[in-house]
């Protein structure tokens, strides 16, 4: 076992840790924190994505050891986010939600791509998207319920990732 | 899916890092950004007793331009390339071919030095790096090494690099204005390995050409015949398809139609992007 500690939602935490222990199996087992869902455990599905120093990151694809001093936001922490309040709020209208397995993943990947890319159409989306599996929707709510948060968010001005 | 035991050390020089990596026989794994090692890791293919966490090494985040070369360290993410943290545009070459890989998700923590030191066949930068000239620094108990990546990559999963040894960077040749870029990679499921990639690159009616195809044989391979044409400025479809015929025949079963039409046209979509420019 090995000390880990980061900042997880803002907050100092530290830990015991094996070094094999993946990002995800730290935040779910550890840290009782059960919003980021694991699909695959091999990078391919996106349920597990998490923000890592701000950048997009596969939980399943990064040891926890490995976030040692660094920053990692998963969507408990984003409750108050503009972004996130604005993509909550639109996939609830545009039903983007079936069975919600892969909902965790698809916001933090959406409001990533709303933070790197502003306003942007359906096709950015789906190309922006090809990495999250979602097996019930279809994606057509999830990516009308992105294009209409973009639009909403496009003119304000932006928070930093 | 969950990875069998192992130890985890992070070095805080290079010198470091080689004392660690295959020391006294225990089976040792270098992690850059793990988008590779992770999944072997998951899936228990890979079974190290040691990984060795090479991100925190400064000297291998170096980019840098110098009177010859780009000077590209191997922890530099696809993401950076393609956000265009390079010096350098490679005619746009580098930037298209790092947004292609995989996700954005993959592609923050994925890095160019470990896509080479992996050298899947099917994989991005061993085949563009080839089509661009690049050699790649080593670095090892021993010293430093730098060697042309068409010989660093030996063959499927399989390069020159020993045990101990780890790759610092590459250098690329700065190119000159007349450098012109052309790039094709079919994906059945998107963010996948690729079937087929094509790179070309041409500096003119008898400048220097090559042309690399990857995904093809147990690496990425030059296609001198085709070069030969480009070189010559040849534009007929039917004379560039036969050396493509000639050329990729010494890669590929000719016995299978469908490759070979899948090559031919990888081949010639990225000489027809070369031509364009």
């Amino acid at each position: 076992m090995k000390s880990l500690t980061l900042q997880l939602n803002g907050s100092k935490v530290t830990h015991e840790v094996e070094p094999r222990e993946t990002l995800a199996d730290f935040l779910r087992e550890r840290c009782r924190l059960t919003a980021t869902h694991l699909g695959c455990e091999h990078g391919a599905c996106g349920a597990c994505t998490v923000a890592v120093n701000g950048q997009a990151t596969r939980s399943c694809l990064r040891l926890a050891i490995m976030c040692e001093g660094q920053s990692v936001q998963t969507l408990e922490g984003l409750e108050d986010d503009p972004t996130m309040e604005v993509l909550r709020r639109h996939f609830h209208q545009s039903h983007a939600v079936q069975c919600g397995f892969c909902t965790p993943g698809m916001l933090m990947m959406a409001r990533d791509i709303l933070l790197r890319m502003p306003n942007p159409n359906a096709q950015t989306i789906r190309d922006q998207l090809s990495g999250q599996i979602c097996r019930c929707t279809g994606y057509s709510g999830i990516v009308t319920a992105i294009v209409a948060a973009g639009r909403e968010l496009g003119g304000a001005e932006r928070p930093q990732p | 899916m969950k990875a069998a035991a192992f130890d985890y050390a992070v070095p805080k020089s290079v010198a470091e890092a080689t004392a660690l990596l295959g020391s006294n026989g225990a089976a040792t794994a270098a992690i850059a950004g793990g988008q590779s090692l992770l999944p072997l890791l998951n899936l228990r293919v890979a079974l190290p007793d040691l990984v060795v966490d090479l991100a925190r090494l400064e000297e291998l985040k170096e980019i840098a331009a110098t009177q010859t070369n780009i000077r590209i360290g191997a922890l530099t993410t696809h993401a950076a390339i393609e956000d265009g943290k390079l010096p350098e545009a490679f005619g746009g070459l580098m930037q298209k071919v790092a947004s292609k890989i995989s996700y954005r998700a993959v592609r923050n923590h994925g890095t160019i030095g470990g896509s080479v030191a992996l050298a899947d066949p099917a994989a991005d930068w061993p085949g563009c790096l080839l089509a661009l000239g690049a050699h790649v620094r080593i670095t090892g108990r021993k010293g430093t090494r730098s060697q042309p990546i068409g010989e660093f990559v030996l063959g499927q999963y399989s390069t020159s690099l020993a045990a101990d040894e780890i790759i610092v960077g590459f250098d690329v040749p700065r190119p000159d204005a007349a450098l012109r870029c052309g790039s094709f990679k079919v994906v059945r499921k998107s963010g996948a390995f690729a079937n087929s990639i094509a790179f070309a690159i041409s500096y003119g009616r008898g400048g220097p050409a090559a042309v690399v195809l990857a995904a093809a044989a147990d690496r990425p391979c030059l296609l001198p015949a085709v070069a030969e044409r480009i070189k010559a400025g040849e534009k007929s479809e039917d004379v560039l398809r036969d050396a493509i015929a000639q050329d990729v025949a010494k890669h590929v079963a000719k016995d299978d139609p469908y490759l070979m039409r899948l090559h031919t046209s990888t081949v010639l979509r990225a000489l027809r992007e070369v031509q364009a420019k």
